[in-house]
């Protein structure tokens, strides 16, 4: 387990292994997207209150729920390597943050257009989830710009990952604040939702499966390229791009 | 020889050197000091400018006004803290001091919030009352911005740390500051406001306080971690 664990830390092993789990990843997740969307377009029944306008939960909770778990995966893998000096977590780190941006920006964009027809407004200042979701935002950019304004790669992956860190401390505060926050005007915009029923349900979790299975895709798409830039004056990248068949 | 020993000095004569050393260059360089709070006069003055002089719209947005030039003005004042020390070689010295980095760093911190946090809740109830806030609500706002000036300056010398060096500091610095800075605002702003409405506002004071209770004992190890990061 252990020695399996140190291989996929070394930079080709990682390189190699990548390049046969992403496919795996990558076609699986398409399909249950492809097959959860048909579901929850055409096959789910309207929603008694909503209409037709809850089908953008298909995308939105799962964008909602990455964009979080992004950020946990870069902190917590920016603390392995500050902590045991893996330089592959490093490079997960990097590759993790524009995605998690990517996904709050969805998040956020659909959550603005579901809001239209249902709250009566494009943005509601008072809501806490978004109120949450946009600093999340504001944090990956802060991320990415200190990242980028280093210049040294070792330093950049260190000062980012402190930064991440104090940021999830943060996080939690953010959320509580917030919330209090905005249960002082309280009011028109809470809409309850009962429980969910299966026949809605169901397509969501499969949409939930499959949305994680594209970003672990994504995530290691970027960690492939991430690497090969970092270990770009190595012997074996030189060796497979010189190589017959010129590396995956 | 037997003496030496007793010659290394406590780790509470390092904070308190620090503080010292940090408070004699503020005297010695006042501008450092008044700077923030013009840049903190003035933000309230465009307040009204923009969004106009009536009563009630004053009275209503004056604390959100307050603790936005607040905010604004310690960021500004962040840049300095480390960066003189960085330029003139004293950043070095206190990274190969045997003394604890985090109680060095703490007593920069805590001289930065005397120069600056300080300041800040002595001028502010000047500014509140133009913005015709009652004196009791006055002093909840005082509370306020002493507790969250506290955290400010300790959660901004995690963004000095990591951004001193780089040529873009400042714009840099208000972008990893501010997401992190508001729960402060939040907490600190509406804390006042519910004060302002007669409404039960303590909740908004403890936070503050326990905010500032955790930042000062975890924020200190941030920095120094970020200083020796950024100096390797």
């Amino acid at each position: 387990m252990w020695k399996w664990f140190h291989q996929l830390a070394s930079p080709p092993h990682f390189y190699r292994i990548s390049a046969i789990l992403a496919p795996w990843l990558a076609v699986p997740g398409l399909i249950l997207i492809a097959y959860a969307a048909w579901q929850g377009l055409f096959v789910v029944p309207m929603d008694y209150q909503q209409g037709d306008a809850f089908r953008i939960i298909y995308v939105h909770v799962p964008s909602a729920y990455l964009s979080m778990m992004a950020y946990m995966i870069m902190a917590t893998s920016g603390a392995i390597g500050l902590i045991w000096r893996i330089k592959l977590s490093h490079a997960v780190a990097a590759a993790a943050a524009p995605i998690g941006a990517g996904f709050t920006f969805l998040a956020l964009c659909t959550g603005s257009i579901w809001g239209k027809p249902m709250w009566g407004t494009w943005w509601e200042w008072g809501d806490p989830r978004m109120m949450s979701e946009l600093i999340l935002l504001f944090l990956y950019f802060g991320y990415m710009a200190l990242r980028s304004s280093i210049d040294d790669t070792t330093k950049a992956d260190k000062a980012s990952a402190v930064l991440a860190l104090v940021g999830i401390v943060n996080v939690v505060i953010v959320h509580f604040s917030v919330e209090w926050w905005s249960s002082l005007h309280q009011g028109q915009t809470v809409f309850k939702k009962g429980t969910m029923d299966a026949d809605m349900r169901i397509p969501l979790l499969i949409m939930l499966l499959g949305f994680t299975l594209l970003f672990g895709a994504m995530l290691l798409r970027r960690i492939r390229t991430e690497v090969l830039f970092r270990e770009r004056r190595t012997k074996w990248v030189r060796e497979m791009i010189l190589s017959p068949e010129g590396g995956a | 020889m037997s003496e030496a020993p007793r010659e290394i000095p406590g780790i509470l004569a390092g904070l308190v050197a620090t503080a010292k050393r940090d408070l004699l260059l503020a005297w010695k360089r006042p501008g450092d000091v008044l700077n923030p709070l013009f840049f903190f006069a003035m933000v309230c003055t465009l307040f009204p400018l923009a969004v106009g002089p009536s009563a009630e719209q004053l009275e209503f947005s004056g604390p959100g006004v307050l603790w936005v030039a607040a905010l604004l003005a310690t960021l500004l004042s962040l840049n300095s803290l480390f960066i003189t020390d960085f330029e003139d070689g004293s950043l070095d010295q206190l990274l190969v001091s045997p003394q604890p980095l985090p109680i060095l760093v703490l007593g920069k911190t805590l001289a930065h919030w005397l120069t600056s946090g300080l300041p800040l809740v002595f001028v502010s109830p000047i500014l509140a009352i133009t913005y015709r806030m009652p004196l009791s609500v006055v002093g909840v706002m005082m509370l306020t911005l002493a507790l969250g000036t506290i955290s400010l300056s300790l959660l901004g010398s995690i963004g000095a740390a990591l951004t001193v060096g780089l040529h873009r500091g400042t714009a840099l610095l208000s972008l990893l500051i501010l997401p992190l800075a508001m729960p402060i605002m939040i907490l600190g702003a509406n804390a006042v406001s519910l004060a302002a409405s007669n409404d039960i506002y303590s909740t908004g004071i403890w936070a503050l306080g326990a905010y500032a209770i955790a930042s000062l004992s975890l924020a200190p190890y941030a920095t120094a971690a970020a200083l020796r990061i950024s100096n390797e």
